[in-house]
């Protein structure tokens, strides 16, 4: 799917949840933005890590699978609201013997997201956090 | 600003059509609406194409120029509109605004898309490419699974039910069955889409529109002078066009698409009437909660309580509003650039009381609702009959 640059060009968010911020509104983005939308050309963006930890607003069993994603049939998408605020959508794993439901808390972990040609992709799912 | 009305309308049958090419489906509209229009290509000014994919689904570009050129029609002005599913309806506001600024006079405005060309893993991806490649199809995300986003979140929030959903597409797969170009005239039950296989859940094969080939072309005029070319202009009495952001997850609801009711509220300004005047509405039905949001978002009841409306049967023949009698995305089928078009022709025919088995009597105002992706576009249409 996606050519070699165009993947290696977002390993710093896809890795290690690099998103922005903007330092004039505070607010942060993850997926990084690379203007604010709130103060546009008064904002200041720069980067930001996020902590990886929300909950989920919604979720999907997907059956019918994205391109490169055959082999996973089926999986879990989520909508996941951040603890800074902002949302992202990501893979659910390691649900074993796990109900998933809106609410639930997750954590940002690494792993493989898909196998398509010659590239291999890295990036980032989310797994419940136990509650002990 | 001119007012502008809708003097002819073509349509082809949409399905699999496996027969019939690009080329032809788009000539076969466009014949049609200028022989109901009573023009001959000569009259023609200017052409807007809704076509959100050529590139992915036949691998040609460049069809604004491909379209004049086999249409016989150079060296008129013809371009190409796309944003995504409402390629159609934002190609048609092209239209108008052109008529209406005085530019020029006869214009067409057309939507075509050939997508069984391609299996359909690869029309699955290229509609895929409406969403966020980088944040959202990038971990595995298709337009089902995004719907069923929003199907999931409407559930909880307002308890709406698989039931009522299905309700949406047995409902349109009936007025489907009285739409000789529909794709499907078979007729389902609640218990027919409960038992299709899951495709993103909740969302299950019945509950989706289809993978289609069609085109659809309507001919505009200056509404003044409307009357020379028919006896039944239908006017356009408002128009409305609103962005959204692209990715789901930047929304700030996920079971209202602000986009539908920036442009409604536009649409209706326009028009100067409310919600409640509409009589008979083509709604963007891609998904069976996505007739249930459209029509909380577009004011006909409610937020929350679109699925109940639905179950009430207000939305059928008889009831408050007629949504979707074409059948809808649903039932008719959805060649995603042709959808808008397609849904401004079966408004036209249903003020003009030419709509057969599903016409819905006495209809004077009719709204069309096109959505592009999971709404970062959406357009939306006020039809009047002129009398």
């Amino acid at each position: 799917m996606a050519a070699p640059p165009r993947f290696w060009r977002e390993i710093p968010s896809r890795y290690n949840l690099i998103g922005t911020r903007c330092r004039n509104c505070g607010k942060v983005f993850f997926p990084p933005r690379y203007i604010c939308p709130n103060c546009r050309r008064k904002g200041n963006i720069e980067p930001y890590k996020v902590k990886g930890r929300g909950k989920i607003v919604s979720f999907t069993e997907v059956h019918s699978p994205a391109p490169g994603f055959e082999k996973q049939v089926p999986y879990v998408l989520a909508l996941i609201e951040l603890e800074e605020g902002c949302r992202v959508l990501a893979q659910l794993t390691d649900l074993a013997g796990h109900e998933v439901k809106i609410g639930d808390e997750v954590e940002m972990v690494f792993r493989k997201i898909s196998e398509e040609g010659e590239v291999i992709c890295y990036g980032y799912k989310a797994r419940p956090v136990k509650s002990s | 600003m001119r007012k502008v009305a809708i003097i002819g309308v073509g349509i082809t049958k949409f399905g699999e059509l496996w027969w019939s090419s690009f080329r032809e489906i788009f000539i076969e509209a466009g014949i049609q609406a200028l022989g109901d229009a009573g023009i001959s290509g000569r009259d023609i000014e200017a052409m807007y194409i809704g076509n959100m994919s050529a590139g992915q689904f036949i691998r040609q570009e460049h069809v604004a120029c491909l379209i004049a050129d086999q249409a016989g029609l150079n060296p008129i002005p013809c371009t190409r509109v796309e944003a995504a599913c409402a390629s159609g309806g934002l190609a048609l506001r092209q239209a108008i605004i052109d008529v209406a600024s005085g530019m020029h006079n006869i214009v067409i405005a057309a939507g075509v898309e050939k997508m069984s060309d391609v299996p359909t893993e690869g029309a699955v991806g290229a509609l895929a490419s409406a969403s966020d490649q980088e944040w959202e199809a990038f971990v595995g995300a298709t337009f089902p699974a995004l719907y069923a986003l929003m199907a999931r979140r409407h559930m909880h929030e307002f308890g709406t039910t698989e039931e009522q959903m299905a309700m949406v597409a047995v409902k349109n797969h009936d007025f489907a069955n009285k739409n000789p170009v529909a794709q499907y005239r078979s007729r389902i039950t609640v218990e027919d889409v409960l038992k299709s296989p899951p495709v993103c859940t909740p969302l299950k094969l019945l509950d989706c529109s289809p993978i289609s080939d069609g085109a659809a072309c309507v001919v505009l005029a200056p509404a003044d002078e409307a009357k020379k070319y028919t006896d039944t202009p239908i006017l356009v009495a408002g128009s409305g066009h609103a962005t959204d952001t692209l990715a789901l997850h930047s929304r700030k609801s996920l079971t209202r698409l602000d986009a539908t009711v920036e442009a409604a509220r536009r649409a209706y300004e326009m028009a100067h009437i409310s919600p409640s005047q509409v009589q008979v509405a083509e709604v963007h039905d891609c998904f069976t909660i996505a007739e249930i949001m459209a029509i909380e978002d577009l004011g006909f009841c409610k937020k929350g309580e679109g699925g109940k409306m639905t179950e009430e049967g207000q939305t059928n023949l008889g009831g408050r509003i007629v949504v979707n009698p074409s059948g809808g995305l649903k039932g008719k089928g959805h060649p995603v650039g042709a959808t808008g078009i397609a849904q401004a022709v079966e408004i036209v025919l249903q003020l003009r009381g030419e709509a057969g088995k599903r016409q819905v009597e006495g209809a004077e105002i009719g709204l069309t609702h096109n959505v592009g992706g999971t709404g970062g576009t959406a357009v939306v249409h006020v039809f009047r009959r002129m009398n």
